[in-house]
């Protein structure tokens, strides 16, 4: 527990909360994919999210991306944004990136230009239309490119990498939008053993400069990760913890094995 | 070099350059001086019917580059397009309809001849200033680009796109082609606007003033491809793309994606707006027939054909199936609607990018053996596995 958890303070005015669900509550026709969830993300964090299936992960992204609106709660980013009202596109200009579970990538682009577009910046249509690739901002893909192991693969098509490359190449595009929070849903779904430990070696990397959310069920990816971990569960946090402590939790080993 | 014109002269190879000038002198000299200069009789005499029929071409090859900016890069299927294309025609047949004056069979030098015939005593509001010829130009452009507008924005602010974006254009389409068709909406009802006598004061008879016309379509429909070709070359041509293959993706990565598919949208439309003004003085007529649903279908099927996602194949597209249904038409006129649907059938299974996609597959020789150990497959296929 936090010192302000152990006071009691709600810590939504912290300087280092970058996110902070209280209360959020989302149903689909009656099914309650959010139940009163209450969560927070430090600044500079790395964290992992896992439980069943329809434990409410997605959905939480969803929520905090501005793709699916809450019935109740509060979501705030850096303390003072509420994300509840606002668009997708407002949301990703203001620093959250997201990684969907299925690789999503421009498939008929290079890799370059999934990277170009993805680059932090002007986003209006006319900005657009006369827009031109400044020598820093090629220094920064280059610098990407770099990070994400596919300087070979430059001007290849990105419909033609591998499933593991697609993952990364999106993680990349994240990277190219400076967000002060990146929310990766499953990173490792599909992956070789071997993908699967870089991947993970990559996101411990941006952590630090970047607050990281993933979600994920792969327990050994998470172990790797070695981060804190959030159990959730029918739509609210069921444990939070190291990983060693909420893997002896009763009521998550009951919720994981039992029933 | 300013930005601009740097990116011009960048976005299309040297030989495509090559390839557009060459096209651009043979329409502008070498077609005009076979047929003003050369007489007839000669080898090399262009009739004005054919000078006049491939300038209607070339006003369906903007047609179709106007569809292909939404449908191939956009991803945007409009079955309404005709919309666009006959509000054009309509602006463009009001000025022309206005030059008429005392020429018409009524002899009134205010009112059209429909007008005479439904008693009316003035022209109504929305027909004021298609006297001047700048007026009806400003409206050829500005009537469909705002249609377009208003429409997009309504569809594309409410996230409508796919099947359900094509089936609500096709019902636009079908609601102009009811009002246009009422006599008391003031566009001539059925008949439409005819007998035209003359454009900027030439005659629409004589051999100069069709030259003409077909050097202008020429020119707009250059000039339509380099637009097209600067949009899709830009970062806002990679975000359609981009918006066409992963729209949430876009979404995610901040992009406006209404914004953008709106702007294209309505410079499709005003695209659209131009081709059809092009396309009444050469053939002299405008009427709700242009607003049919299958007159806007098979704009997408000159694109489909011609091949969907490159400019010149769209173009193409709609010179080629427009011969093929001036030749049907002529020789075997029942056939033509069976032979256009069996183009559209074919194409679509043997051709998914059309010829233009398919032609550097066939050059290769292997392209070929491979083209046709699939249609032997496909056939196999359909008759049940037999080997």
């Amino acid at each position: 527990m936090t010192p302000a958890e152990a006071a009691g303070q709600m810590p939504d005015q912290s300087p280092d909360t970058i996110l902070y669900l209280d209360g959020v509550t989302v149903s689909f026709d009656g099914f309650m994919a959010l139940n009163n969830l209450s969560l927070y993300v430090l600044a500079g964090e790395l964290r992992a999210i896992i439980g069943p299936n329809g434990a409410g992960k997605t959905t939480m992204m969803d929520v905090v991306t501005g793709k699916t609106r809450p019935d109740r709660g509060k979501v705030l980013f850096n303390g003072i944004t509420d994300l509840t009202r606002m668009d997708e596109a407002r949301i990703a200009n203001l620093g959250i990136g997201r990684k969907f579970q299925k690789p999503t990538v421009f498939e008929h682009h290079t890799v370059f230009d999934n990277l170009e577009l993805a680059l932090a910046g002007g986003r209006d249509v006319f900005q657009s239309l006369l827009f031109k690739l400044s020598g820093a901002q090629s220094d920064r893909i280059d610098e990407v490119m770099e990070i994400i192991a596919l300087e070979e693969a430059r001007f290849a098509e990105a419909g033609s990498l591998s499933h593991g490359q697609k993952q990364w190449l999106e993680i990349g595009m994240l990277l190219m939008q400076e967000p002060d929070l990146l929310l990766v849903d499953e990173p490792a779904a599909g992956m070789t053993d071997a993908e699967t430990e870089q991947t993970a070696i990559l996101l411990k990397r941006i952590a630090g400069d970047h607050s990281v959310v993933v979600v994920e069920h792969d327990m050994e990816f998470v172990r790797a990760l070695d981060c804190r971990v959030t159990v959730l569960h029918e739509g609210r946090v069921l444990a939070e913890g190291s990983l060693e402590k909420v893997q002896n939790d009763e009521t998550v080993i009951e919720v994981y094995l039992g029933r | 070099m300013g930005p601009i014109s740097s990116r011009l002269i960048a976005m299309e190879s040297k030989r495509s350059w090559a390839a557009i000038l060459t096209l651009a002198v043979i329409a502008i000299f070498v077609v005009p001086i076979l047929n003003l200069a050369v007489p007839e009789g000669s080898l090399f005499h262009i009739p004005t019917f054919w000078v006049t029929t491939l300038g209607k071409y070339l006003a369906f090859a903007i047609l179709a580059l106007s569809l292909d900016l939404i449908w191939g890069y956009a991803g945007i299927l409009s079955l309404g397009h005709g919309a666009f294309f006959g509000l054009g025609g309509y602006a463009m047949g009001m000025y022309m309809m206005r030059q008429v004056g005392e020429r018409g069979v009524y002899g009134n030098p205010d009112l059209p001849d429909f007008m005479v015939f439904l008693n009316w005593d003035s022209v109504p509001w929305y027909w004021l200033g298609f006297d001047q010829f700048w007026f009806a130009a400003v409206m050829v452009l500005a009537v469909p680009g705002a249609l377009g507008f208003v429409f997009g924005w309504l569809a594309f602010r409410s996230r409508i796109t796919g099947v359900y974006f094509s089936i609500i254009s096709q019902a636009m389409v079908y609601a102009f082609m009811l009002a246009f068709f009422r006599n008391d909406m003031g566009f001539g009802g059925n008949n439409g606007l005819t007998d035209f006598k003359d454009l900027l004061g030439f005659n629409l008879q004589t051999d100069g003033t069709r030259v003409g016309l077909f050097i202008a379509s020429a020119v707009a429909l250059g000039l339509a491809y380099v637009l097209c070709r600067y949009i899709i070359s830009s970062r806002l041509g990679r975000v359609l793309v981009a918006v066409r293959d992963a729209e949430s993706r876009t979404r995610f990565l901040g992009y406006r994606v209404e914004y953008y598919q709106l702007f294209v949208f309505t410079i499709s439309a005003m695209l659209a707006g131009i081709a059809g003004a092009l396309y009444v003085p050469q053939v002299g007529i405008i009427n709700p027939s242009e607003f049919t649903p299958a007159n806007s279908i098979e704009i997408v099927i000159w694109v489909a054909i011609g091949g969907r996602g490159s400019l010149y194949g769209a173009a193409l597209g709609a010179v080629l199936v427009n011969y093929a249904k001036s030749y049907f038409t002529g020789a075997l006129p029942e056939l033509w609607l069976f032979a256009l649907g069996a183009l559209f059938i074919l194409s679509t299974i043997f051709l998914p990018k059309g010829i233009v996609g398919t032609l550097p597959a066939f050059n290769a020789g292997a392209g070929a053996r491979a083209f046709a150990a699939r249609i032997i497959g496909r056939v196999r296929q359909n008759l049940g596995g037999a080997p």
